[in-house]
């Protein structure tokens, strides 16, 4: 469903990204390991369109994202390194602008998935008071809202407590049970069935 | 089912009116900065209100050009760093429609109250009473024009780290024909000409801002994001 091939990147004067090919079906997850510096968050937004290749492709469905970029965003949820939360807003107000924009979504729905995250009892404060650990509860609870078809995670455990990983892995697990397709970069393995897991592994260039 | 493009706007609009209205100082920063330049010059160049009325349309608007230029680096920045703009350039959403309505947002917040504020510098500065509606029409013309043309700039300053100075350097040139124009206005409207001239001019520079500004803006951003 999500295709890669013969992907070449530089930054700067730094061969990034060496022919990265890799195919991404749905109920599976790519797992992309490697050192720091390997490439695991330029391969995420060279495939979300964020940097263009030098060489090689991106498609989904069959067709090069990049002749139907709006399509392919549409079902695509993408999670940084940094929640993208507005530190003035409440959490609920940050994932109905955000999502908002994307769907018609209605409180019941943002309320539901802040519960699923773990992130209820902290959805009326300003997100700038809330820590690393839960803003990411809330910016997980925005990736589930965007009713995607793949998401892209750059590591998406990061600043999560023991709970939160499983919760991590259990979201995954659902989303693939649903037929999604999800490609992350890791430090360390999320807890899932192997059957359903791909690695791919970046050397530093 | 998908969010419209204009609902998708309007929410974006939303959502940086209720920013704005939490952090106030952001926008009376640039608000304060006009009104200082402008109250400063009676004290510094002459107490006589004739010669001060010569120099009151270049004082407005040069003031008004600064303060634009102190706002608009808030434009796109804060949105850039903690990675919103990442999320409306992957949103399925046309980035173009979403970033035109953070520029009129963005004039509502800062263009819009230095054009309704001016009258009280201009007050200081001798322009009569009877010239204050044509000045704040040509205020609020021009800084929309300078909001459209800042907005191009900010989205190409974006990847820069220090972007301020080249935001500036880089605005600059391109807002010289709305200072221009805008102070011209400002000058017929205290002698008590007709003012249509330059207006239409600024007129012009906004709607071709409006037409090309976005679409330009958009672009830049994209690249700014790499």
């Amino acid at each position: 469903m999500l295709s890669v091939s013969g992907l070449h990147l530089w930054r700067g004067d730094r061969h990034v990204l060496r022919n990265v090919s890799f195919e991404a079906i749905p109920g599976r997850c790519v797992l992309l390991t490697g050192r720091n510096g390997a490439g695991k968050t330029t391969l995420l937004r060279a495939i979300a369109g964020l940097l263009e290749p030098e060489e090689g492709q991106v498609s989904w469905r069959g067709t090069s994202t990049r002749q139907t970029r709006n399509e392919f965003h549409a079902e695509l949820a993408y999670l940084g390194h940094e929640p993208p939360l507005k530190g003035d807003l409440t959490a609920r107000e940050n994932l109905a602008y955000s999502i908002g924009i994307r769907r018609p979504v209605t409180g019941a729905e943002v309320d539901a998935a802040l519960a699923r995250t773990g992130a209820a009892k902290f959805a009326d404060r300003a997100v700038r008071l809330l820590s690393a650990g839960q803003r990411r509860r809330v910016a997980l609870a925005g990736v589930l809202l965007a009713n995607a078809v793949l998401w892209l995670l750059d590591e998406p455990a990061t600043n999560l407590d023991a709970e939160g990983q499983h919760l991590v892995a259990d979201l995954v697990a659902e989303q693939l049970a649903r037929a999604g397709v999800v490609v992350a970069a890791v430090h360390h393995s999320l807890p899932l069935a192997a059957e359903s897991l791909t690695e791919l592994t970046l050397d530093v260039a | 089912m998908k969010t419209g493009a204009l609902a998708a706007a309007r929410l974006v609009a939303a959502r940086d009116l209720s920013l704005a209205f939490r952090k106030p100082s952001q926008l009376l920063q640039p608000l304060m900065f006009f009104m200082i330049v402008a109250t400063l010059f009676p004290l510094t160049l002459t107490p006589e209100l004739s010669r001060l009325r010569d120099a009151a349309p270049g004082v407005l608007w040069i003031g008004a050009l600064l303060s634009s230029l102190l706002a608009l680096e808030f434009l796109f920045r804060d949105d850039a760093v903690d990675g919103t703009l990442e999320q409306f350039a992957l949103s399925g959403q046309s980035l173009t429609w979403m970033l035109f309505a953070k520029t009129c947002t963005h004039w509502l917040l800062t263009g819009l109250p230095l054009a309704l504020s001016a009258p009280l510098a201009a007050l200081a500065l001798g322009v009569p009473v009877a010239a204050l509606g044509a000045m704040i029409a040509a205020l609020a013309l021009g800084s929309f024009g300078l909001s459209l043309v800042g907005a191009i700039c900010a989205g190409l300053t974006l990847g820069a780290r220090r972007g301020g100075v080249l935001l500036s350097l880089l605005t600059l040139p391109l807002s010289v024909p709305i200072l221009v124009f805008g102070s011209d206005a400002t000058r017929l409207a205290i002698v008590g000409a007709d003012i249509a001239g330059p207006m239409y001019m600024l007129s012009a520079i906004a709607v071709l801002g409006v037409t090309l500004a976005p679409l330009a803006a958009a672009a830049a951003v994209r690249i700014g994001l790499e």
